[in-house]
């Protein structure tokens, strides 16, 4: 039985150009810059109603984080934008220094995390970019799991006073979480009731938990899943709650285990209620080329993955 | 404010560079002692600041209707902490805290301490004529007219971001932005030439787009004239990018002509014998 339901598939990207699109009419403060990927960031809209606030700085993402610094400091809400890999890991420094320490009002927003950039492989794959950014004080990390959610999250977080770093991707995905949706920085969402096993969820890897927690329920087993699309602010009160009435977790992401959203829940949980956790994630490995789905499989980070960390969860809270 | 009030001026933020750095015995006293002339003349004459109706400074993180200085060498800190508080932002009691725990003057210059006169944090090399040129860019938008000034180290045109804040600055005609590069020839582990050869910054920057300028940086006079030289420059719908020649350690005798004094703290006698060379002009804090 279908517990969610979709019509289309679109790219979680679209949803940040849709998202931007509204900005560029709606918020005169709002501006964005780009080093040289102004069609893959989907910010062809953006920079047709409002040309005088987009800055295309070239191949040099550095430079623009910089750049987007100083325009925060004028009073603006820069978007900077390019790959994941090429807006994170690459100008992690510049982050650190001159927007996390100097805490400026800079959203950091990235297409293309993750396996699921697909034929360009590990150079451009970036698995890393979550615990990079999670790591920096003050710096709030938003990986949104389709494209109506990206767009409300890019209105929500230049409303944000403060860094941000969103995360999106290539692939176009089920599009199943409400058009116009309010977008509420750190707020877990309930998406399904169970007892049996909590399956914490973010980005492309909510709609799998959804597809993992119909197989499972086919076998007798009701798991919850929770779409974390906020991993830092995390909502530990809702990761509490459900936990306390499931006795176990699974967790799933596009990314590294080491430093993943799985790292911050088992920190939580260490501390405030030791729980079993297995961990739905890319071991310690760089990605390679390949098809989206492909890779998705061979690196399991799909809703079969899902079914057995779940059945395996289960078997350490009986034992 | 004339040359001469300037050099006084000078010369008591030298004896305050010292100190500072000698209280808590680390910190960066020749490249500081070098640039003063400059942020004197910036901070003291050439730049438009917003000031109250007493005419004492007011500190707006935005910046907006006022020149802003940025500074991309944050190790000169000392330098930067001691023109602030004589020009105002807080009070000049409390350099007495630099480098030290707790205190809103920390090693390198950063907003994070909510300090009056620090919009970004510097330290990490060449990440400020970014900042800078942004803040020009945020200018322009909002239709305000002044001007941003940054000040780079030589050594820190190794930075290969520098080099991409060169590119972007003349492409996006940014016409609201004096740079200056102090050119001490030195860096931490010697002459620029053999660490790693800048050649001719002058063709390089002119190569790139920008309007160049040389001056003397520690002629006060030469200073005053090179700035309204650039102000005028900005017509021309270009930045301009001052090569500043200084002498690491300007103002005390056995501080200059050397790398040595780039990093360390003078004790107590060489303290005693740099103050003799400086004019206490203000009072010392």
């Amino acid at each position: 039985m279908a517990l969610f339901t979709y019509e289309t598939k679109k790219d979680t990207r679209s949803g940040f150009g849709a998202g931007m699109e509204y900005l560029s009419l709606n918020n005169p403060k709002v501006v964005a810059l780009c080093a040289d990927l102004i069609g893959s960031l989907k910010l062809e809209a953006f920079i047709k109603n409002a040309p005088e606030r987009f800055f295309q700085t070239g191949i040099a993402e550095a430079n623009m984080i910089g750049l987007a610094a100083g325009l925060s400091i004028g009073g603006y809400v820069p978007f900077a934008t390019t790959f994941a890999n090429f807006g994170t890991g690459r100008v992690y420094d510049q982050i650190r220094q001159s927007v996390a320490y100097s805490g400026k009002n800079v959203k950091i927003a990235c297409s293309h995390a993750g396996l699921t950039l697909g034929e360009d492989g590990a150079t451009h794959q970036i698995l890393e970019d979550i615990g990079l950014m999670k790591m920096l004080p003050g710096m709030v990390v938003i990986n949104p799991c389709d494209y109506n959610q990206t767009k409300a999250a890019t209105i929500a977080v230049a409303a944000y006073e403060g860094p941000v770093y969103l995360r999106f991707g290539r692939p176009v995905v089920p599009v199943f979480t409400p058009d116009n949706q309010i977008f509420e920085i750190g707020k877990a969402l309930h998406l399904i009731d169970g007892s049996d096993v909590s399956i914490f969820a973010t980005g492309h890897l909510v709609w799998e938990a959804i597809i993992a927690a119909e197989i499972l329920l086919e076998k007798g087993i009701h798991a919850e899943v929770i779409n974390i699309h906020t991993i830092k602010p995390l909502d530990t009160a809702a990761i509490h709650a459900s936990v306390a009435k499931t006795g176990c977790v699974v967790s799933a992401e596009e990314h590294q285990i080491n430093g993943g959203l799985g790292d911050s829940i088992a920190q939580y949980l260490a501390l405030n209620l030791p729980t079993p956790q297995e961990f739905v994630g890319v071991n310690d490995s760089f990605g390679e080329s390949g098809k989206p789905a492909d890779l998705m499989e061979k690196y399991g980070l799909n809703a079969q993955s899902i079914v057995d960390k779940a059945i395996k969860a289960i078997a350490r809270k009986k034992a | 404010m004339q040359t001469i009030e300037l050099q006084k001026v000078a010369s008591q933020v030298r004896r305050d560079i010292l100190r500072q750095v000698h209280g808590c015995q680390s910190g960066h006293p020749g490249g500081s002692l070098g640039c003063t002339d400059l942020l004197v003349e910036l901070y003291f004459n050439s730049m438009n600041l917003k000031t109250d109706a007493s005419g004492k400074v007011e500190f707006h993180m935005d910046g907006l209707h006022e020149d802003v200085f940025f500074l991309s060498n944050g190790h000169i800190s000392p330098l930067l902490y001691s023109v602030l508080a004589r020009r105002g932002y807080f009070s000049v009691a409390e350099l007495a805290s630099f480098r030290k725990l707790n205190t809103r003057l920390q090693g390198h210059p950063t907003p994070h301490e909510h300090l009056e006169g620090i919009r970004i944090a510097s330290g990490s090399l060449g990440q400020g004529l970014s900042v800078a040129i942004g803040v020009a860019q945020a200018k322009k938008l909002n239709g305000d007219a002044s001007i941003v000034y940054c000040l780079m180290g030589d050594g820190e045109q190794n930075e290969g971001q520098v080099w991409e804040a060169a590119m972007y600055a003349p492409h996006h005609n940014v016409n609201n932005l004096i740079a200056f590069i102090d050119e001490n020839g030195q860096q931490i582990d010697g002459p620029t030439e053999k660490v790693m050869n800048n050649l001719d910054l002058e063709a390089k920057y002119k190569v790139f787009g920008w309007q160049v300028l040389r001056v003397d940086g520690n002629d006060m006079a030469a200073l005053t004239a090179i700035i309204q030289k650039a102000k005028g420059l900005l017509v021309n719908n270009k930045p301009v990018m001052v090569i500043m020649k200084t002498e690491m350690g300007a103002g005390v005798d056995f501080m200059m002509h050397s790398h040595k004094w780039h990093g360390v703290a003078p004790n107590d006698d060489q303290l005693a014998t740099a103050l003799g060379q400086l004019e206490e002009t203000l009072g010392d804090y």
